[in-house]
């Protein structure tokens, strides 16, 4: 069973996320922000990070940068869930490393799509 | 809605697109047509019947027909077929066409683009594979206002995310407003054109592949068999047709048999597809 972190400030969007994923047979991890993230990922690698970009302490590109730079976080598929949904952040996020981008509201098919275009599924 | 109403537009639309409403279908008239009586100053569907019987008005007939058949689409829809068009059916049909150097599709239901489209970016990623070559992708379907929007190739946030990966978004697209419109290169590689599957194929022209995904589906076994005939009628003897997940030749019609190994896509009977079964 794949392990996807998600990484969220709203505990709401974390709970859909997960509910989603769970049925989609993903073992769940959540972190609040991208330093907490980051600390679950030093522990453990996740196969996937669902990955918001506005968050207190660490934002998701900081987090996304950090994450390519730990020993195995290039082998993570990151797939962002973000509103900033404009050309230059997307651009920036694919920059820094992004598999895919989200822009929120989601569902679970655009999820179960976007998981499956980057081999998730 | 009563019955004797269900039973009349249903009639209506099985005569003039091919669609069969069943009975547990029901909804659907009510969930479309309530628009189209607003449209029209209705105050609700029983006034909406009454004038159709009545009078018969054209324009709200065309009206009703396009709300009844206008059905979903998604960029790279079921992401298999298009992965099977790019590295098993273009590539052989670029084979055996290299003398005439000619290719033709065509995307049966386009309803609002994105499936030609989906060709068109494909045959675009493929690079100079096609350079020199006469590519033709013909995108048809019933109904005027899908094409309209079809042509106008601007998409929502919601209709890109289903189906486009991001960084073919980020390529082939631009951001106007809180929509996305595709490149115009992409748009000029398609010709729209209005037409009912119900009617005769042959002014179209032959093709080498054919997509007819998610339509047979709302016709019945008559309608359905009437339809594949014709398509058969003007594809290529080594074309490639394909259908949807859900849809089959088999008991419906001997002009095509599925192509083994490969879901959804059929040959011509007797034919040699330009895809051998796997």
């Amino acid at each position: 069973m794949k392990t996807c972190l998600v990484v969220d400030d709203s505990k709401v969007i974390r709970m859909v996320a997960r509910k989603i994923l769970e049925e989609l047979s993903f073992t769940v991890v959540e972190a609040e922000d991208g330093r907490m993230a980051l600390d679950a990922c030093k522990v453990s690698m996740p196969d996937g990070v669902l990955l918001d970009w506005n968050m207190p302490v660490m934002d998701g590109i900081e987090f996304l940068i950090a994450l390519r730079a730990l020993p195995g976080g290039d082998q993570v598929s990151v797939v962002f869930c973000t509103t900033e949904n404009d050309l230059e952040h997307i651009q920036k996020a694919l920059a820094a490393g992004a598999n895919e981008y989200i822009m929120k509201p989601f569902d679970s098919e655009i999820i179960q799509t976007k998981f499956t275009q980057i081999g998730l599924i | 809605m009563n019955t004797a109403d269900f039973e009349f537009l249903s009639a209506i639309l099985k005569q003039r697109s091919g669609l069969v409403l069943t009975e547990e279908k029901a909804y659907l008239l009510e969930s479309r047509l309530m628009p189209v009586a607003r449209k029209f100053g209705f105050a609700g569907l029983p006034e909406l019947v009454a004038m159709v019987r009545e009078d018969r008005p054209e324009d709200l007939l065309c009206d009703i027909t396009e709300a009844m058949t206008t059905n979903e689409s998604l960029f790279f829809r079921d992401m298999k077929p298009f992965e099977q068009l790019r590295t098993l059916v273009i590539p052989q049909l670029v084979e055996k066409r290299a003398a005439t150097r000619k290719l033709r599709i065509w995307s049966a239901a386009a309803s609002s683009g994105q499936e030609p489209y989906s060709i068109g970016i494909l045959l675009k990623e493929l690079g100079d594979l096609l350079d020199g070559w006469d590519v033709q992708i013909l995108a048809t379907d019933i109904s005027v206002d899908m094409l309209n929007r079809a042509r106008a190739g601007l998409y929502t946030q919601f209709e890109v995310q289903r189906g486009l990966p991001i960084a073919t978004l980020v390529k082939y697209f631009k951001q106007v407003g809180e929509k996305w419109r595709l490149d115009a290169a992409i748009r000029s590689m398609v010709k729209f054109k209005e037409f009912n599957l119900l009617d005769d194929t042959a002014t179209l022209g032959q093709f080498d592949i054919v997509f007819c995904r998610n339509v047979l589906i709302y016709f019945d076994q008559q309608t359905k068999s009437e339809v594949l005939g014709r398509i058969s009628n003007i594809m290529s003897d080594d074309g490639v047709l394909y259908l949807g997940g859900a849809e089959t030749v088999l008991g419906i019609t001997d002009k095509f048999v599925p192509i083994t190994g490969h879901r959804g896509m059929y040959a011509i009977a007797g034919g040699e597809p330009a895809l051998k079964s796997a």
